[in-house]
């Protein structure tokens, strides 16, 4: 019956490209990195092998137990932050604005489409100190308050860092999750109401159930990009005070391109892919087991 | 009244679940408490996402002296439009903008093109392997690009590709794919197989009866999917540092974040004349075609 849906040939004109150049662009690049990580030296200089030597230096090297752990805290600070705000706007949306949200959800999607690095870059003149006091620090000298060196010390940068990434993105998830709630069949609210539900217990024992799934996969979405944070980073603070704010990404490029240690890199990168696996996989798992129950 | 269509659209999607009489019996129950608190909320919520950009337009135009002496909340005292043409030619950001389209538009183009290709062969037709070959493609998203960087970089070097935005175009092509494919595989789940054999019963070749009846019929879908690539590629910062290392390659991200320490160190005004014009350019193209995001958005298989 699908003979002519079949056609081998056809499946290989359609296919071969898109199946040739992920191959070579992606997949044979990941397992030769996989062959560096047992090396040392650069594409200028050459490789020459040093065995587990780049691994036993992975597990004892205090630069990648700060990074790894600076990578989790803002994952999961962002993430958590992103996905609650953009909740709570997504709610806003549909049970307070209603249609009349239309606008608002456009002016608050605007800063998603934004570059990162230029964001990154009116985040650091909007927070700064010197030379000019950014509109920040005279916010607060204006209710008296000193000005505060937001980039000079590292636990500032960070929330510097978290505030400019959950404002960059908040938007997205507010129309992720939109989305979701809007697909609530009205009959349900409507008879929730009814046996007396309403307010805070309303969105908690039916809205938040019945938006789990697309809860969940913007948790997926948010988690898989937060772990590969590179961008912003290095437009804000660039790892700084210090390597305060420097996450496994940064410390990667660092290693290969200000070190030229590109056998070291390939395996902070691959422990960075790791990373990345686990975490999904264990979401992925947590998110089957709730859908099926529910 | 762009987004209001998506709205409904979504609304319809519950399967006519909204019922007009439940649309007027909540109402007058909604409008009775805290009115005034949400529309301080909604307020205080635009200026928090509004107003840092407008201090960015007012301080581009200002002078060095006015931006550093005078209060920052003020308007500028003369309004240096000349900012703009000092970062577009001396700051190179003419240049930098070129690099970038030159480099962006190929990679787009082959991603829509291959990619619709493989969502086609993948979700349309009938061979063994095609959920193996849909699953092997899914990894790619999961992958750090941290992980393609080096050997990428190796081969780019070997081969005398570096100098030129080939490296570029082609990780670009590369990265785009998984999400695209994933995403076009999807939105053919919509259009019943029945179609294309009946198109090829009349005689037209399977490979005809994609081009001229798929394609058309996923027209939406490919401008969502395309968008969104933009968006990723146009604001890709990691790549770009990586493979351009001859300043006359720069995309207009990489110059950006060098232009602090080539030229705008001092320069204040050109300098947020930059960053103005690399924010006002995407939000043009953002509000042009906003429909078509929300509308890819809200229907479209991110949502899972």
């Amino acid at each position: 019956m699908h003979r002519v849906l079949g056609d081998r040939k056809a499946v290989l004109i359609l296919l071969g490209p898109a199946l040739l150049v992920y191959s070579l662009i992606m997949l044979v690049p990941m397992l030769w990195s996989l062959g560096y990580s047992f090396t040392k030296g650069n594409t200028i200089e050459g490789f020459t092998g040093n065995g587990l030597e780049n691994f036993q230096h992975l597990f004892t090297d205090p630069a990648v137990r700060d990074a790894l752990w600076f990578t989790v805290k803002y994952a999961v600070v962002v993430t958590v932050g992103q996905v609650v705000a953009g909740y709570l706007l997504a709610l806003l949306y549909v049970f307070f604005l209603k249609k009349a949200s239309a606008l608002v959800r456009t002016l608050v999607f605007f800063p998603v489409v934004l570059p990162t690095v230029a964001v990154g870059l009116l985040f650091q003149k909007f927070f700064q100190v010197a030379p000019q006091t950014g509109p920040v620090n005279s916010l607060l000298n204006a209710v008296g308050l000193d000005s505060v060196d937001f980039f000079g010390s590292a636990g500032h940068a960070f929330w510097v860092l978290i505030i400019m990434d959950i404002w960059r993105s908040m938007g997205f998830y507010a129309v992720l999750l939109f989305a979701g709630l809007v697909d609530i069949p009205e009959e349900v609210l409507e008879s929730a109401r009814l046996d007396g539900a309403s307010g805070l217990r309303l969105i908690r024992h039916i809205v938040l159930p019945m938006s789990f799934p697309v809860l969940m996969s913007s948790l997926i979405f948010s988690i898989n990009g937060t772990l590969k944070v590179f961008d912003s980073i290095v437009a804000l603070t660039n790892g700084g005070p210090g390597n305060a704010t420097t996450p496994l990404t940064l410390y990667m490029f660092q290693t290969s391109f200000t070190y030229s240690d590109y056998g070291y890199g390939s395996t902070i990168a691959l422990l960075l892919t790791v990373v990345c696996l686990m975490v999904t996989l264990v979401v992925f798992r947590v998110s089957r087991r709730d859908l099926t129950e529910g | 009244m762009a987004i209001d269509t998506t709205m409904k659209t979504s609304g319809s999607s519950s399967g006519g679940g909204r019922a007009p009489s439940a649309d007027t019996g909540r109402r007058p129950r909604r409008r009775r408490p805290g009115r005034a608190w949400v529309k301080t909320v909604v307020a205080l919520l635009l200026v928090v996402e509004i107003y840092p950009l407008v201090w960015m337009f007012l301080t581009s135009l200002k002078s060095n002296n006015d931006y550093l002496d005078n209060s920052t909340w003020s308007l500028p005292t003369t309004w240096e439009w000349g900012n703009y043409t000092e970062a577009w030619t001396t700051g190179n950001i003419g240049l930098y903008i070129q690099n970038s389209v030159l480099a962006v538009l190929p990679a787009l183009a082959l991603i829509l093109l291959l990619g619709t290709a493989a969502g086609f062969a993948l979700q349309v037709m009938v061979w063994k392997g095609r959920s193996l070959t849909l699953l092997i493609f899914l990894a790619g998203m999961m992958i750090p690009p941290q992980m393609i960087l080096l050997p990428l970089f190796t081969v780019y070097f070997q081969t005398g590709l570096s100098g030129t935005l080939w490296p570029l175009i082609l990780t670009y092509t590369g990265t785009g794919l998984p999400l695209t494919v994933f995403m076009m595989a999807t939105y053919y789940k919509t259009v019943p197989r029945e179609l294309f054999e009946a198109a090829t019963i009349d005689g037209a070749g399977i490979l005809r009866a994609f081009w001229t009846i798929s394609v058309p019929m996923v027209r939406n879908a490919l401008l969502t999917v395309g968008l969104v690539q933009f968006f990723f590629i146009w604001n890709d910062l990691l790549i770009a540092l990586t493979f351009t290392n001859d300043q006359d390659l720069r995309t207009i991200q990489v110059g950006l974040l060098n232009f602090t320490g080539d030229f705008g160190a001092t320069q204040y005004g050109p300098l947020f004349a930059a960053i103005c014009i690399n924010v006002f350019g995407t939000l043009v193209i953002y509000l042009f075609l906003n429909q078509k995001v929300m509308k890819g958005l809200t229907s479209g298989a991110v949502k899972g």
